[in-house]
């Protein structure tokens, strides 16, 4: 079977849906140089007015893709830095996502918003390294963050094809992720569905994006000793909260592990939903950045806040000592 | 309208000028609650660029929207009824005084975030253009906006991309209380020609005279010409907000408001007129506001239980907030 990378997905996913419909188009910095290598080869295959490079204006092109969206066209802007999207948290939060409802249903606001390499991506310090997904599933604007080459190819897809704004989220450590992959079966990915890697019976791991691939490992580690069930939402807006509860029923123990700053991160609402479901058998527990981290840039500081599997299989053991 | 029709013209100042009046008894009257801005003054603005449009251009307005709703041909009945936020409201209630929308008629709202709607606005004639509709846009915002960091990138946007919109700046000498001298360093025109774009200054009490600048730069638009700027000098009758009814502001000399309110541009276009035509269409304007009030009043107020109702085009339910 062929070997597809993350990077390559998210390419694919793009391609194809430009071809497959009109009026996609891509819109961001360096895209047709393709300085994330996300757009690599899609200037030549569509032509410089479906792969527009902007100037760094991201306030004005973001709301250019709200103007273009409500005119009948499905924007595609990618953003180099997940920090950005601090800057154009207004024009995606009350405009492109308030413009339903502010007007009662005169308007669809189909854009996506699209971040390779969210997260730290080692070296890269402050402002280069935040992880802002659970910023967008807090106010309510879909939020996907594909953990696998496939999932990443069809959560790209769908996010195209929705009616209103996705956020993209592209983890830096899971973009050099490759699969073996049928690719006359990738399809596009519900919005909305998780997805259990891994069924395990004594305890639920939930972990986004990147962090997939270190609880699937960690799972591994601890085989002999517990059977760790591993589920990946795919969505953190909407969330599955039905596959999530369903697998912590059976489980009855749930660890969290999220790439955010702990206070408001997902991983609180996360095990918030669940405990208000299902009766535990043991206090669940979370693995996430510090309250309010920066990266530090030196190497050894970076890797020490960001959630990791030493930590994880703690807390795993924790939760498994009691009940 | 290319050529002058000074009843249609006045008919429009008339209209916004007596809404705005009726405006203003509903919220002491409690009926509207929230507030409103008033155009009161300004109307020759919305008058004059409106009359120069096309019934397909677009336009978005400011939290001080009523008059560009009104002027671009929105049904003043709807309109009421969305400032008192019933179901029969433009935006079924959803929007209220600084969200009147009306997509059917190229009203792309009005926006309450100063300088915001610029890009939105330059993003959507460039995508209906693109799709082949051969239509302009016009964008008003006030003389605060033109220190807002997206609108001059959205200059800069619609400039590279020769985008036709047409940038109304309706100076009325205050940002909220900030006169312009304290906040704005250079010129208003000057932003624009900083980007090349031609700029005007005109008399916005004039409605004549603004419909005379708008149609020769929107002609030049229709011809290939890019965007362009028109500076509105006006004056603001009343207050910033209807809370300045109750709170007073210190920061206009009485003797400043009585300057500024002699020159009324419902006087300067009604003094175009014959006495009977003036007659004739205050009779039809009272008429057409006295239904109004009578329809909007009548209408029912939509259900609590439907409040998220449109928040997603998708048709997605939220979670509700309670057990």
């Amino acid at each position: 079977m062929p070997r597809l990378s993350y990077r390559k997905a998210l390419t694919r996913a793009l391609a194809d849906e430009m071809t497959r419909d009109e009026s996609v188009f891509l819109l961001g910095e360096d895209i047709r140089v393709a300085a994330s290598n996300v757009t690599a080869g899609l200037l030549k295959k569509f032509g410089p007015e479906r792969v527009i490079d902007t100037p760094l204006s991201e306030q004005a092109f973001t709301s250019f893709a709200t103007g273009a969206a409500l005119a009948g066209l499905r924007p595609v802007v990618e953003f180099q830095i997940p920090s950005l999207l601090f800057l154009v948290f207004e024009q995606i939060v009350n405009h492109a996502h308030k413009f339903p409802l502010m007007t009662g249903g005169q308007c669809e606001v189909p854009v996506t918003y699209l971040v390779p390499g969210s997260g730290s991506r080692t070296g890269w310090a402050g402002q280069h390294s935040d992880h802002p997904y659970g910023l967008f599933a807090h106010v309510g604007v879909t939020t996907v963050v594909p953990a696998t080459p496939a999932d990443a190819y069809g959560l790209l897809v769908s996010a195209i094809r929705h009616v209103d704004p996705v956020v993209v989220f592209a983890p830096a450590g899971a973009m050099d992720v490759r699969a073996d992959v049928d690719f006359a079966a990738l399809a596009p990915v519900p919005i909305g569905k998780g997805r259990v890697h891994r069924a395990g019976t004594d305890v639920t791991v939930v972990a986004v994006g990147h962090l997939v691939h270190d609880a699937l490992a960690v799972a591994d580690e601890l085989a002999g000793q517990a059977s760790v069930e591993v589920f990946d939402p795919r969505t953190l807006y909407p969330f599955d909260w039905d596959g999530l509860v369903e697998s912590v029923s059976r489980t009855g123990r749930l660890v969290v592990i999220d790439d955010s700053n702990r206070s408001c991160g997902i991983a609180g609402e996360i095990i918030a939903t669940v405990v208000e479901r299902v009766r535990l058998l043991a206090p669940p527990a979370r693995v996430t950045r510090p309250d309010g981290a920066v990266l530090p840039f030196a190497p050894a500081l970076d890797r020490a806040v960001q959630p990791g599997r030493e930590q994880l299989r703690t807390a795993i053991q924790l939760t498994l000592k009691e009940g | 309208m290319i050529r002058s029709d000074p009843v249609r013209l006045y008919r429009t100042v008339r209209l916004i000028r007596r809404f705005e009046e009726r405006a203003l008894d509903l919220v002491r009257s409690g009926a509207i609650v929230g507030g409103i801005h008033p155009y009161l003054g300004q109307e020759g603005i919305a008058a004059g660029v409106c009359a120069a449009l096309r019934d397909d251009d677009l336009v978005t307005g400011t939290h001080r929207g009523h008059g560009h709703v009104l002027a671009k041909g929105a049904d003043p009945a709807r309109m009421l009824a969305e400032l008192l936020g019933r179901v029969t409201g433009l935006n079924r209630g959803r929007g209220g005084s600084m969200h009147a929308a009306d997509f059917g008629i190229g009203v792309l709202g009005a926006n309450a975030i100063v300088g915001a709607a610029g890009a939105i606005l330059t993003g959507a004639v460039w995508a209906r253009r693109r799709r082949g509709d051969d239509l302009v846009g016009a964008t008003f915002f006030g003389d605060g906006a033109v220190n807002e960091g997206m609108l001059l990138e959205a200059f800069n946007l619609a400039a590279l991309w020769r985008v036709p919109v047409l940038f109304v700046c309706e100076n009325n000498g205050y940002a909220t209380t900030m006169p312009v001298d304290g906040a704005v360093a250079g010129t208003i025109p000057g932003r624009a020609e900083a980007f090349g774009m031609q700029a005007a200054v005109v008399d916005g009490q004039d409605p004549e005279a603004v419909r005379v600048a708008a149609a020769a730069a929107i002609a030049r638009m229709r011809a290939g010409g890019g965007p362009e700027l028109i500076e509105a000098r006006t004056y603001r009758f009343d207050a910033h907000h209807t809370f300045e009814h109750v709170v007073r502001l210190d920061y206009r000399a009485p003797e400043e408001v009585a300057v500024g309110r002699s020159r009324d541009p419902v006087e300067i276009a009604g003094g175009r007129l014959g006495d009977a035509d003036r007659a004739a269409v205050d009779a039809e304007v009272e008429a057409t506001l006295d239904a109004a009030v009578e329809f909007a009043l009548a209408s029912p107020e939509p259900e609590p239980a439907g409040a998220l109702e449109h928040l997603y085009a998708s048709g997605l339910v939220a979670r509700t907030g309670d057990a």
